[in-house]
């Protein structure tokens, strides 16, 4: 039962690690929305899906990629990597500020209460995810594979892959851009007042709306970036590949303590390796069990996770 | 007395309903409820054809999916009307019954009507298993841990070779005939008979809790939980009772299910059912018994009916979802406004 853990160890940690950084990417559109809004963006499983579709039809209908077994030549791979990336950044992007604006604005500018706010937020997700469904009929979608996938070193078993080094390095880089974006700059410093208090940071001539929108975007550019490295690295979707992906990255926003940026980041790495390990053991079918179970454990045990607020008094 | 013309003066439907009901004698109450029940048990005989869907007859579509939808979506309304609990795993309970009557109706010489209620102690064991834990959480993270419940007991079916795995348990019995009423496919009126007496049994069961203390309980949670903390309500344990309870009408719907389908496989409980039951709920009133009912004989119907929404049915349930939150947060036939009655009685003493 632990022998493939242990012969593996250091090949599973790799991906596990590589695993986590997605998990942390769509984690931090949870977190980021509901640190502003105080309630769990359901959808964005959906906007992460979305951005799945898109870095597919940009590689393959857009720039005409097809599937071959060697990487396309320097320019164009870099190229392709390049639009794909923002592609999907720009489009899971817009879902999400779609989603807010249909979903969320007009029922929070009536004051109504939260469980109206929330079954229209899942509403939106399922329509999300049925449209997709119905245009792709029900099944899988192939991404071109535009990258060789050829071992670039090894330590110790573990095979450092093109694309799990490019999916880590980028996803670092991109999660140290946005914390440093939220500290430092007028807009994350907008955003870090409304989540602290709403009422005073529109006494201080904040747009609540607008702040909200931004949230909402820069949750979807982030889950955006996650759906190209979830493509570059599985090289297929479908239209309910948020589903168990979303779930797993909502349990990473709530192991690191929702609502705190840096909590998704150790969140989504720690979930990563358990998934990982615990597939190891338990074998592949019980993955989404054990992260459910992660789930009950953490919001029963230490409801506010390791960084952040305690969930179990917020308002319902 | 029943005064027609002064019932009609109400602002809605619903509180019309209300206004005869309140000013009809005991006897004019009794009189209405056999004929509804009466009228209800006659559904069967009054297709005439028109009413037949492309795929099935009229008679099938009134016990699945108007009779079975109408059940849970009572059942359902016990958590998310009554009690304001946004449950998302509904469709576990409802697995629950349903492979509780096929492991047992294939392996035991039980039959429907003895395994009925274990089929609905084992969903209400399953509601305590999970509200313990989960209950104490709040709004969107029960929601979450609910949904995850629902997929659980899916997964858990799909690996566990025991009981099928994804092929599922094949041959469930039908129910064994009560007297001169059998039960067969060709002809469903038995099981719409029984699933009409389950909903009457719910109906009546939500009507008594309603106005007794859990009753009480449920409505001062789903108004404000701290504040009904502070009154001295046991919150988790009414938070219990409304799940389990719940829990337990899903698991007689699945008992039923179970024995008129004769094949169960884990697909057929996704949490596509936990949402388009939501939706019949949502969509028709939360927390109004009438419009819950309504809700789910409409959304249960038309998709079968108009084929175009058939493929798309999920797409239009989410569509509903959205635009009843939207632009009517209460539903087409809105719970009572229980505050515009204190007014009227109020200025009926003065």
């Amino acid at each position: 039962m632990f022998d493939t853990l242990i012969d593996q160890f250091w090949s599973l940690t790799l991906s596990g690690i590589a695993l986590g950084f997605i998990y942390v990417l769509v984690s931090l559109g949870y977190t980021m929305v509901y640190g502003v809004l105080r309630m769990i963006n359901f959808a964005n499983s959906e906007i992460f899906m979305f951005g799945t579709f898109a870095t597919i039809v940009i590689s393959r209908d857009f720039l005409g990629n097809v599937d071959s077994p060697n990487s396309l030549p320097l320019p164009k791979l870099i190229l392709t990597i390049t639009l794909c990336l923002v592609g999907s950044m720009i489009v899971s992007g817009l879902v999400a500020i779609f989603v807010e604006l249909v979903a969320y604005r007009r029922l929070r500018a009536r004051g109504t209460n939260r469980l109206a706010t929330l079954i229209s937020a899942i509403g939106i997700s399922i329509v999300l995810s049925e449209f997709m469904r119905i245009i792709t009929h029900s099944r899988p979608t192939l991404n071109p594979r535009v990258l060789e996938k050829k071992s670039l070193f090894e330590i110790a078993g573990a095979n450092f892959r093109i694309d799990t080094v490019l999916t880590i390095v980028f996803a670092a880089v991109l999660f140290v851009v946005l914390d440093r974006f939220v500290k430092f700059s007028r807009l994350g410093r907008a955003i870090r007042a409304v989540s602290m208090n709403e009422d005073a940071s529109k006494l201080m001539g904040i747009d609540l709306n607008k702040v909200i929108s931004a949230t909402f975007l820069i949750g979807g550019l982030m889950s955006g970036a996650a759906s190209f490295f979830y493509v570059l690295t599985y090289e297929n979707t479908k239209f309910n590949v948020g589903f168990t992906l979303g779930l797993a990255a909502f349990t990473a926003a709530v192991i690191g303590g929702i609502g705190n940026i840096r909590g998704a980041f150790f969140g989504g790495l720690s979930l990563g390796l358990v998934e990982v390990y615990a597939s190891a053991i338990l074998g592949t079918e019980w993955k989404s069990v054990t992260v459910f179970v992660i789930l009950v454990l953490v919001l029963v045990l230490k409801p506010s996770g390791i960084f952040g607020e305690a969930v179990q008094q917020t308002r319902a | 007395m029943i005064n027609l013309k002064e019932s009609f003066k109400e602002s809605n439907f619903r509180d019309v309903g209300a206004h005869i009901w309140e000013h009809a004698s005991a006897v004019e109450r009794k009189i209405m409820a056999v004929s509804f029940i009466g009228l209800a048990a006659l559904l069967p005989f009054m297709g005439f054809g028109l009413l037949d869907t492309p795929v099935s007859d009229y008679g099938a579509v009134l016990v699945y999916p108007v009779g079975m939808f109408i059940l849970m979506a009572l059942g359902l309304n016990i958590v998310v009307g009554k009690s304001g609990l946004l449950d998302l795993g509904y469709v576990a309970f409802f697995a629950i019954g349903a492979y509780t009557m096929a492991i047992l109706g294939t392996r035991t010489s039980l039959n429907t009507w003895e395994i009925m209620p274990i089929g609905i102690a084992l969903a209400m064991l399953a509601g305590l298993i999970l509200g313990l834990p989960a209950l104490r959480l709040r709004g969107d993270y029960l929601a979450i841990v609910t949904l995850g419940f629902g997929e659980i007991v899916r997964i858990s079916a799909l690996n566990t070779r025991e009981i099928g795995g994804p092929n599922g348990i094949a041959n469930i019995p039908v129910p064994p005939s009560i007297g001169p009423l059998e039960f067969s496919l060709n002809d469903q009126k038995g099981f719409f008979w029984v699933v009409l007496v389950m909903i009457l049994l719910t109906i009546w069961m939500i009507r008594r809790l309603s106005v007794r203390r859990a009753g009480r309980a449920w409505e001062a949670i789903r108004q404000d939980e701290d504040v009904a903390e502070l009154m001295g309500v046991n919150t988790l344990r009414y938070k219990l009772w409304s799940f389990s309870l719940g829990a337990a009408v899903g698991g007689a719907a699945g008992v039923l299910y179970g024995s008129k389908t004769l094949f169960i496989a884990p697909e057929m409980f996704t949490l596509n059912v936990s949402i388009l039951i939501l939706a019949c709920v949502v969509f028709g009133g939360m927390g109004n018994i009438w419009g819950v009912m309504v809700g789910a004989a409409i959304l249960a119907y038309l998709p079968e009916r108009i084929r175009f929404i058939s493929d798309a049915r999920l797409l239009v349930f989410g569509l509903a979802l959205v635009i009843t939150m939207n632009f009517r947060p209460d539903g087409i036939l809105p719970r009572k406004k229980r505050e515009k009655v204190i007014v009227k009685k109020e200025k009926n003493n003065g």
